[in-house]
């Protein structure tokens, strides 16, 4: 296992981009030129682009990029944090000639993008969730996300009306900062309603296991939870499971209202379309992309579902008002006092985290009211 | 208010029983064809890829036709298919009818996948339950006891199995030519022909338990539909001793012990849940090794099964 | 004169004709299988030609697709030896992914507690653990088959799940680094730990010549020892290799503790030359490629690189196949599944086919 020590990856990436930038990439490879002066913008899914989640949040977008003109769409799906990835990133920019490019699943970036990026600096990398920061990351890749916490937050309004049990659930994958964010946003939001209200979630372990996933939801419901929601890739099976045991769902990643339209309360769905048209639009018109964006509801980032009918009014105003306070900015769901379910103090009286703070994206803790723990 | 009764640490043999009923239909179908198939001398690894052809075929027909049962019938035909083309294969002399298996889980996979894309999306009619639990005024027993026809088919088909392998003429041709093809031979039969039929029945109930999936529980067409039930299965007949109505007993074992980790979540039993995720697994494995033995063949085994010769 | 120039000749006949059929038949059963799977896109309206074209230009047409072709042969190489290993005995073993899984972990694990250490001394170790806990991984299936008489196949399988379920736990619990946030991982490689690329002027990491070297070791092993001579007389017929005196039971058990340890060793190369960390990425379905690449290969270590080669050559064209052609991503599973059911097909051909009979040249 003797390793090339003084040639090791990155000492040779070094010395490529020493040597002039993508030397290998402009005379060895077959660079495709770019058609009529098109821009072609790649998007890359984990999952399939169909999965009513996070995927098709990101299709939906995709499919708004595609109707704008000069620019061509490239897509491919079910493409693993492997290898895989960073082939597939490499292919779209050598054989279709893409110059943005959208590989949207979080695991894509340390160590796929990191890696390839550098060797193609004139494509721009724009990845959803990522942290990216100046000192450490590469300046022609980006992130981008949205504080869809806000969204379970209203979700969880929703449900505290509705429930009468006072039991309400979460499916989630695994024990992950923005998991966790969501599951006590959706409390927080349910207590705004009765502070007596608590959250049941289990973990399935995987990001889309979908037997797994109905024994969750199913033991949810045997539990007394009669508002369920959930954070895997793919709500479907989570949302039909729960309406079919009676409970009342709030969506998330995309609109699930179809599935079960009476049951539906509402949900928090990415929107896509309109943030990756404003970066498609930004380069064509010459400019670039900030390489750090996050947005909310007033950005347009995120969405809430159209209320269901099982709505009350009492619940309609009270989602309404604070939907209202949010558009405004500056919205803290994670407010003092605030123990996590273990005891400890997260925020003091006064103290606040309102949704743009950064420290929101390292969450490792469930509040009081959680039933459940991270590890 | 007993209808949202706080029933706390009840929730886990209630999740268990519940969960031995909703998930064990798909293991009971593939180990009875399995059972079926083995019993005739041949091992037809590549249910798992048959298990979610039928999973894919069963919800695209039903979609299609707006008949969930159509659906489960149209699952049946696809499972048959596959199982004749398995069967036909390995009547071919030097062809290792456990390899022929996983390329046919890799082309039922394959085309399940390639075919069932545009199905992903569009919900299709689930497969009716029939309540048994409207003596009971618990909602969580009564939904623990919403069970489905295929169940009691399933349940009843293990029976029939039992009884065909016993007493029927039928039963005993397809034990003879699982135990001898010579001896087979001898007293008239097409082992070939036996085999071919028992592999294509046992294709059929794989997809149904195929169909049981996407039409039931959970009731939806995805790529991740299955967990490995079609493997598993394969190993849930060794230690069911070839026997249908143990068969059944296992398969109802397996759903309880894949119940087992989000209902001990669900009353506070948090940590190492992917541990007991792998319950299942680690299960079958144990009752594999203390079935198994290193001296004699498995009791029950048919004598011209490749894996236990 | 005439008789040693007759006898040279039906030595060379003797010797080249089975060989001749080795190779003969697998390329005619993979056309055939691409000409049945040509049908199936023409029964869907798609060109087989553009299929085919697509596959050669992603694969293999320029230095930029052969990176895209060898970066991945390195796990399809060792996972392939997993199962071509054990299989000169008779067993087939198709849970090389668990010790795949289990093997990168513990190379994580062990670089964990070598920080500062040396590439030199640090490489080997990790290495040696990696393979030692896939090479435990796979013997422990191998001594339940000798002690147990536990089915290898079904087993194998079952410790996959177990595998992947005890990696996850790890992970995600006592070994995941607090600062991998959204994707619990161990704690990244320290430069030093991290295996590069070979300087052939393509991204293509050490793992690549690892693999083959391994390949060509097996193949002397297998082909050219006593011991490997030994595995097959007992993978012929356990019970006449008994009787004649053959340790069974230690070979069983050192042929797939040695198929266990190459799985291993494809795990840790997937850290150190590509994750630079143990995450649940190492579950990628290596190991049941490398049941398809054993296959193709008929289990002999040799042909398993371009077996290997090509298939990653295939997979790596299945991106721009979907872009292309419209095709969805499982199209290259379909084509796959085809080739192999009929490379199995094909195992009947050996032996019947005039033109590979020493008969049909010797007479006049």
């Amino acid at each position: 296992m003797k390793p090339t020590h003084s040639l090791t990856r990155r000492h040779f990436l070094n010395r490529m981009a020493a040597f002039g930038g993508t030397a290998l990439a402009s005379t060895l490879l077959p660079h495709a030129a770019k058609a009529g002066g098109d821009l072609t913008v790649g998007f890359i899914y984990v999952g399939p682009k169909d999965d009513f989640g996070y995927n098709q949040a990101h299709a939906e977008g995709a499919a708004a990029v595609k109707a704008m003109a000069g620019v061509k769409v490239i897509e491919e799906e079910n493409v693993a944090e492997t290898v895989d990835v960073q082939n597939t990133m490499e292919s779209m920019i050598n054989f279709d000639g893409a110059s943005l490019l959208f590989p949207t699943s979080f695991g894509y970036f340390d160590p796929h993008i990191l890696e390839v990026a550098p060797k193609y600096p004139d494509v721009r990398f724009q990845h959803a969730a990522g942290l990216w920061s100046a000192d450490l990351h590469p300046m022609n890749v980006g992130s981008y996300f949205g504080y869809i916490g806000m969204g379970q937050y209203l979700n969880g309004i929703t449900a505290g009306h509705a429930s009468k049990t006072k039991k309400i659930g979460f499916v989630a994958a695994k024990p992950i900062p923005q998991v966790l964010l969501n599951i006590n946003s959706f409390l927080l939001g349910a207590r705004s309603v009765d502070p007596e209200i608590t959250c049941q979630v289990i973990f399935t372990g995987e990001w889309s296991l979908a037997v797994k996933e109905a024994e969750a939801t199913n033991a949810l419901a045997d539990q007394g939870c009669d508002v369920i929601t959930c954070h895997v890739d793919g709500p479907k099976v989570v949302m039909e499971t729960a309406a079919g045991r009676g409970a009342y769902i709030c969506g998330y990643h995309a609109n699930q209202s179809p599935l079960a339209p009476e049951k539906y309360l509402t949900g928090a769905e990415w929107n896509w379309a309109g943030v990756y048209t404003g970066m498609v639009q930004t380069v064509l018109d010459g400019g670039s992309i900030d390489n750090f964006v996050r947005g909310g509801l007033a950005d347009g980032f995120i969405k809430m579902s159209p209320l269901g009918p099982a709505v009350s009014d009492a619940a309609r105003n009270q989602f309404e008002a604070t939907k209202a306070e949010i558009m405004k900015g500056g919205f803290a769901a994670i407010k003092g006092p605030l123990k996590d379910n273990a005891g400890n103090v997260i925020a003091a009286e006064g103290e606040a985290f309102v949704e743009s703070d950064i420290a929101l994206e390292s969450m490792s803790y469930l509040v009081e009211g959680v039933i459940g723990s991270t590890s | 208010m007993s209808s949202s009764a706080d029933i706390g640490i009840w929730g886990v043999p209630l999740a268990i029983l519940g969960g031995a009923i909703r998930v064990s239909t798909p293991f009971l179908f593939v180990s009875l064809g399995e059972c079926l198939t083995e019993r005739s001398g041949r091992i037809n690894l590549g249910l798992e890829g048959t298990l979610i052809f039928g999973a894919m075929a069963g919800y695209a027909i039903a979609y299609e036709s707006g008949s969930a049962w159509f659906g489960v019938l149209a699952a049946a035909l696809a499972g048959a298919l596959f199982g004749l083309f398995h069967g036909w294969i390995c009547r071919f002399k030097g062809v290792n009818d456990i390899a022929i298996g996983i390329a046919m889980m890799l082309l039922g996979m394959g085309l399940a996948f390639f075919f069932g894309k545009p199905y992903i999306q569009p919900v299709a009619p689930d497969l009716p339950a029939i309540s048994f639990g409207w003596w009971s005024e618990n909602p969580q027993l009564r939904a623990a006891l919403q069970i489905n026809a295929l169940f009691l088919l399933g349940v009843g088909l293990a029976i029939f199995l039992h009884w065909m392998f016993r007493a029927t003429r039928i039963g005993l041709t397809i034990r003879v030519v699982g135990d001898s093809t010579d001896a087979a031979r001898a007293i008239g039969l097409n082992p070939n022909r036996v085999r071919l039929l028992s592999t294509a029945a046992g294709g059929a109930l794989a997809g149904i338990g195929g169909a049981y999936l996407s039409l039931y529980y959970p009731g939806s067409w995805n790529e991740g539909i299955s967990s490995g039930q079609g493997l598993m299965a394969v190993a849930l007949v060794i230690f069911a001793r070839w026997n249908p109505i143990y068969c059944l007993w296992a398969a109802l074992l397996f759903g309880g012990a894949g119940a087992l980790g989000p209902a001990l979540q669900s009353v506070g039993v948090t940590s190492g849940y992917y541990l007991f995720f792998a319950a299942p697994y680690v299960l079958t494995l144990g009752l594999l090794i203390l079935a198994s033995s290193p001296d004699k063949a498995l009791e029950g085994a048919p004598g011209e099964l490749s894996i236990t010769k | 004169m005439t008789t040693a120039s007759g006898q040279k000749g039906g030595q060379f006949l003797a010797q080249g004709l089975p060989r001749l059929e080795a190779v003969v038949i697998p390329i005619g059963a993979l056309l055939t299988g691409a000409l049945i799977f040509s049908g199936f896109l023409l029964a869907l309206g798609k060109s087989p030609a553009e299929f085919f074209a697509l596959i050669y230009k992603a694969g293999f047409s320029s230095p930029f697709s052969w990176q895209n072709t060898l970066s991945r042969v390195a796990p399809l190489l060792f996972a392939g030896l997993c199962v071509a290993l054990p299989a000169r005995l008779g067993l087939v073993v198709i849970g090389g992914e668990g010790a795949i899984v289990l093997g990168g972990l513990m190379a994580a694990i062990t670089a964990g507690l070598m920080l500062g250490t040396p590439s030199w001394l640090g490489l080997p170790l990790m290495a040696l653990a990696g393979a030692a806990m896939g090479g435990l991984w796979i013997a422990a299936i191998g001594w339940l088959r000798i002690k147990r008489g536990v089915n290898e196949t079904i087993a194998s399988l079952l410790m996959a799940y177990i595998a992947i379920a005890v990696m996850n736990h790890l992970v995600e619990g006592p070994f995941r680094d607090p600062a991998s946030l959204n994707k619990p991982s161990t704690a990244p490689l320290p430069e030093a730990l991290r295996v590069g690329d070979m300087p052939i002027g393509i991204d293509v990491h050490w793992g690549f010549a690892f693999g083959v070297l391994a390949c060509v070791l097996s193949w002397l092993l297998i082909d050219r020892s006593t011991i490997g001579f030994a595995a097959r007389i007992a993978g012929d017929n356990i019970r006449a290799a008994q009787v004649q005196g053959l340790p069974v039971g230690k070979l069983i058990l050192g042929f797939t503790a040695l198929g266990g340890a190459c799985a291993g060793l494809a795990g840790f190369f997937e850290v150190t030359a590509i994750h630079g960390a143990a995450n649940a990425s190492l579950v990628a379905g290596y190991g049941y490629t490398g049941i398809l690449v054993a296959f193709l290969a008929r289990h002999n270590p040799l042909a398993i690189i371009p077996v290997a080669t090509l298939l990653a050559g295939i997979e790596a064209s299945s991106g721009l196949i979907q872009r292309r052609m419209d095709l969805p991503d499982a199209t290259i599973l379909v084509f796959e599944g085809i080739v192999f059911v009929v490379l199995l097909l094909s195992e009947t051909l050996y032996g019947k086919i005039p033109l590979f009979k020493h008969g049909f040249w010797s007479k006049p």
